[in-house]
């Protein structure tokens, strides 16, 4: 049934919150224009007010109607047609929704509209200038997902277009205008995974959250307050900072659980485009705390905190306009939006630095000296160095840009990004990881004490003896267990050390004063231990899937090249690292089931969600199915199961290592690894191909064998008994009806690990013969019965044999890969700690002015400005 | 102008630490900026690609080409057998401008190879022989347009 009702009021409602966008843009502008910050005119404030209330309104609905469309399974919808299927859980069409690119622009949309609310609510005299920025945004945000056609201009790319509007020449719908698929296309297998449900929604919150600073910034530099942004810009700042960061670190986990590239960060340019504005907002972050405390380091503060926002708009620039083309493997689709983008990019780049150039003069300078004794010297030293960071991965991550922009201006360039970006990034990225630890740990130990070369010096003793102490046992060790430790690691470790140690100090003495001004401290010990997780986890992730078989093929090199992958036939053995690890099998997901199913034990039916059980399927002492029950499936994934066992220790576990073989992705292989977590360090697996699915298995020829009850034969290299003749019980799907006649083999073979019964079966019905033959997966082995000859007592059996199951399988350890997660967690404390004091701060200091007031300012002889 | 202490200052009194700072940063900016230059790949021919082997230049570079087919469509050339040896895969690749070359790749085949259209490899020249260390795989409906098929497979 062909349902346009919903999406028209999806498309209607885009419409009113794209228009109610530009009355609201408009009436906050004229409700501010030409006066001070505060006043207002009060008949535009409420239009404005009421408009933007009435875009959110328009928001929520067009939310609604396009999840009402997903959760619906409306095909008619190209959206759910190509991002749902039927047998989608629920929680992964929350997934859908922002799968494809409009779903995602709504999502950001909403955070905006949240966030709106908001600041209406509590911004009280900044509310209008902040809000015009604001409902601006929005007004391009919404005009990405318009879909509407003026004058043969496309604005927008509406995700309620139905199918038939969005491929016309389908012939079925020159058939029937009103055909509606049964099913839909899918979810991308690998965006089915629970962070993919709540990574985007964080990520996308926390470039919601970077507009709110910027905005306060665009406000202020609009209405000539150059300083009282700088508080609530704080606050804001700081919930970006955490939420952004969870978000990027979220989607490292998810690339770590999920892809196969075999780690967590790839330096693909769309982890890039986010990484680089966390940076940026982390140092204008340290600029706006240098403002609070010094009354130093506005300006910067105004360039760092708009550049956050804008590189988040080219963020979204890369990732959307298909610029990346080839370079990505997971930007969105080109939807034909570059020109959309470059305006909105442009509109706000060039309006943000006139307002800037404009007032630049006008912006308090301090007049304070900073000596190599003040402690925001090296703040800023730090932030600078983050700044530089974020500037290398800027700059190498537009190189198809330049290519891009060349190619418009007609110049044709051959320039592609570094073959190896891993090498490329870090090379660079290393240094800022020391810079950061270094002048953090310094930092924070000067920032709460008054420093000169005594005090200083004593301060930094203890801390720098542990450090090189620390050091020293570390790279002892590391040369114990015989790797090799370059001097880039060791100045990353003692710097990373030195990172710890020196906050570790400064939270220690922090916490007996006052507990919720360590939130910097902690949040730096965070920093520091990812570093080392990081330095750790990569920089010693050692292969231990090396082919030592001697087997190799390679014909042309007699150099050794790294072969980092192995050949596991099923039920062989061989040795990786310190274990023996072997392949068990091929297992499916059950729900409701523990763990995996044996796909031998299921007897798969026409309906690929369904099976029946071929034996009852048991966890311990408690019965999930009975042999013969439907067994409800998830067929997508398959499981190989693999063991692991430590030669010397006996000690062994199991991985699942998945895959899916996915036509939509040409019939590739979506493999994805599964990880056993040590506390020192994981063992990571994935495997890198299997024999090809899409073919029906080569059998060989079948070989006739006469048998007597109790002859042993050898089938496949595996001895067998033929134990008898039974009659067949009713088992997976013979559907025996009286009259039938029907018998089984009883044949029992002897496989390397266990005995397996096989039961090829034979039937009489209505003087028909059919046969029913049995395979055992695990040997490669197929026997049918063929004939019964009564009078003789003798029974022929068909054999026939299979190359044996195999998969190729990587496996990594990375050490010590948990400090980067632990540190992530204590970084999201840390910044969870200073939005909570500067909660109390508010309350503390709140006055009319908006509540300036200088903490702690340490006198200085003569200043000046550092930036 | 106080007098702080710092080796610097010291050499040029006139020197402000902020403009210290600054010349720095220009610097690592120019290193990064040329660092990036210097690491930069470049899309070439085989034709550059085996020239640039004969100068003894070994960097990286990216070849976009596409799978010699056969009238059935099948891939010629495909050279894969995991069960001697999982690392090894070799292809041929016709570049933009119809030359051939052998490449081999040190690691399993890629699944989705044989769907793909057009296939970007980085690596070089060595011997007869291109070594790629990377495949990227253009599949005609990786994440674009989804196959029409499906919707008519289901009319019925």
């Amino acid at each position: 049934m062909l349902n346009t009702l919903i999406g028209d009021v999806g498309h209607l409602g885009v419409i009113v919150a794209f228009v109610a966008a530009i009355v609201a843009a408009y009436s906050y502008y004229k409700a501010s224009q030409g006066r001070v910050l505060g006043d207002t005119d009060a008949a535009w404030l409420r239009l404005g007010r009421g408009a933007f209330a009435l875009h959110g309104l328009a928001v929520f609905v067009v939310i609604a109607a396009l999840f009402g469309i997903i959760h619906g399974h409306r095909y008619e919808y190209y959206y759910a047609w190509s991002h749902s299927s039927n047998h989608l859980p629920v929680y992964y069409m929350i997934s859908c929704f922002w799968e494809g690119q409009e779903g995602s622009f709504l999502l950001w949309i909403f955070w905006h509209v949240l966030i709106g609310f908001v600041l209406m609510r509590y911004s009280r005299r900044w509310e209008a200038p902040v809000m015009v920025v604001f409902a601006g945004v929005q007004l391009f945000l919404t005009s990405m997902i318009l879909g509407v056609v003026l004058g043969g201009l496309k604005i927008g790319s509406s995700p309620f277009i139905l199918l038939r509007d969005f491929m016309p020449d389908l012939p079925v719908f020159k058939l029937n205008p009103d055909f509606v698929p049964k099913d839909g296309t899918g979810l991308n297998a690998l965006l089915q995974n629970y962070w993919m449900v709540i990574h985007p929604p964080t990520l996308f919150l926390g470039f919601a959250l970077t507009l709110v600073p910027f905005a306060y910034a665009i406000a202020g530099l609009w209405k000539g307050e150059f300083t009282k942004w700088v508080r609530p810009a704080m606050r804001w700042t700081l919930w970006g900072g955490l939420v952004l960061g969870v978000g990027i670190m979220m989607g490292a986990y998810w690339a770590y659980e999920t892809l196969n590239f075999g780690g967590y960060w790839n330096w693909d340019p769309v982890e890039n485009a986010v990484y680089i504005p966390w940076l940026v907002l982390v140092a204008s972050l340290h600029g706006l705390v240098l403002w609070q405390r010094s009354r130093t380091a506005l300006r910067t503060s105004f360039v760092l905190v708009i550049a956050t926002f804008l590189l988040v708009l080219y963020a979204t620039f890369l990732t959307r306009s298909g610029v990346l083309g080839n370079a990505s493997v997971h930007s969105f689709t080109d939807l034909g939006l570059s020109g959309q983008l470059i305006i909105y990019l442009m509109a706000f780049v060039v309006l943000a630095i006139a307002l800037l150039v404009w007032r630049w003069k006008q912006i308090p300078v301090s007049e304070k000296e900073l000596t190599t004794y003040n402690a925001e010297l090296w703040v800023f030293v730090g932030a600078t160095v983050l700044c530089l960071g974020a500037f290398q991965v800027l700059w190498t991550t537009s190189i198809p840009v330049y290519k891009a922009f060349m190619g418009f201006i007609g110049i044709t360039t051959n320039v592609a990004l570094p073959a190896d970006q891993i090498q490329h990034y870090t090379k660079a990225q290393l240094w800022m990881g020391v810079g950061v630890a270094f002048f953090s740990g310094l930092a924070q130990v000067m920032w709460w004490q008054k420093n000169n070369k005594e005090s200083l010096t004593s301060s930094l003793t203890v801390p720098g003896i542990l450090t090189l102490l620390g050091a020293a046992l570390v790279i002892l060790l590391v040369q114990y267990y015989g790797l090799k430790m370059e001097a880039t690691y060791i100045v990353l470790l003692t710097a990373a050390l030195f990172g710890v140690l020196a906050n570790l100090g400064m939270v220690f003495t922090l916490m007996k004063r006052k507990v919720s001004l360590s939130g910097g401290g902690v949040a730096h010990i965070g920093i520091a231990l990812m570093l080392l997780g990081i330095l750790a986890s990569a920089g010693y992730s050692n292969i231990i899937s090396q082919n030592v078989s001697g087997l190799l093929y390679s014909r042309e090199f007699d150099e050794t090249t790294n072969r980092d992958n192995v050949l596991l036939w099923r039920n062989d053995k061989a040795p990786m690292g310190k274990y023996d690890v072997s392949y068990t099998g091929q297992y499916l997901d059950v729900p409701g089931v523990p763990g995996y199913v044996d796909k031998q034990l299921l007897f798969r039916t026409a309906d690929e969600y369904k099976a029946l059980a071929r034996a009852d399927i048991k966890r311990g002492d408690k019965l999930y199915y009975k042999a013969g029950d439907t067994v409800e499936i998830l067929p997508e994934n398959t499981y190989y199961r693999v063991e692991y066992k430590d030669r010397k220790t006996g000690e062994a576990f199991t991985l699942y290592p998945r895959a899916q073989i996915n036509e939509e992705m040409g019939d590739g292989l979506l493999a994805s690894p599964d990880i056993k977590q040590f506390l020192s360090h994981d063992i990571y697996s994935h495997v890198s191909a299997v024999p090809p699915p899409d073919k029906e298995k080569d059998w060989s020829e079948v070989k006739e064998h006469v048998l007597s009850v109790g002859d042993t034969i050898f089938l496949n290299d595996y001895l067998a008994v033929f134990r008898g003749v039974e009659p067949a019980h009713q088992t997976a799907g013979l559907g025996l009806t009286k009259g039938d006649l029907a018998i089984q083999g009883d044949f029992l073979v002897m496989g390397e690990k266990k005995q397996y019964h096989v039961h090829p079966v034979f039937v009489v019905r209505n003087r028909l013969i059919g046969r029913v033959p049995d395979e055992v997966e695990d040997l490669g082995l197929r026997l049918s019965f063929l004939n019964v000859d009564p009078e003789k007592g003798k029974f022929t059996f068909g054999v026939s044999t299979t190359q044996k199951d195999y998969i190729i399988l990587k496996a990594v350890e990375k050490p010590f890969i948990n400090l980067l997660w632990s540190g992530t967690l204590l970084m999201a404390v840390g910044f969870g700690m200073a939005i909570y004091k500067r909660r109390r701060e508010t309350e503390a200091f709140v006055d009319p002015a908006d509540g300036e007031k200088v903490l702690n300012v340490t006198p200085q002889p003569k200043a000046r400005q550092v930036a | 102008m106080s007098s702080a202490p710092g080796g610097a200052n010291l050499l040029y009194p006139d020197m402000k630490k902020a403009h210290i700072l600054a010349i720095a940063v220009i610097a690592v900016a120019i290193g990064i900026i040329m660092s990036a230059a210097g690491d930069a790949s470049v899309y070439v021919s085989f034709k550059e690609a085996r020239e640039r082997a004969a100068e003894g230049n070994l960097t990286k570079v990216h070849v976009v080409g596409r799978l010699p087919r056969d009238v059935q469509q099948n891939i010629m050339g495909l050279e894969y057998n995991p069960t001697l040896d999982p690392n090894y895969f070799a292809f041929t690749l016709v570049d933009t401008n119809r030359i051939a070359q052998r490449v081999v790749y040190f690691n399993p085949k890629p699944q989705d190879f044989d769907k793909s259209e057009q296939v970007v490899i980085t690596g070089a020249m060595r011997n007869d022989l291109f070594v790629a260390d990377k495949i990227l795989l253009k599949c005609p409906s990786k994440y674009v347009e989804k196959d029409i098929k499906d919707a008519t497979a289901s009319v019925n």
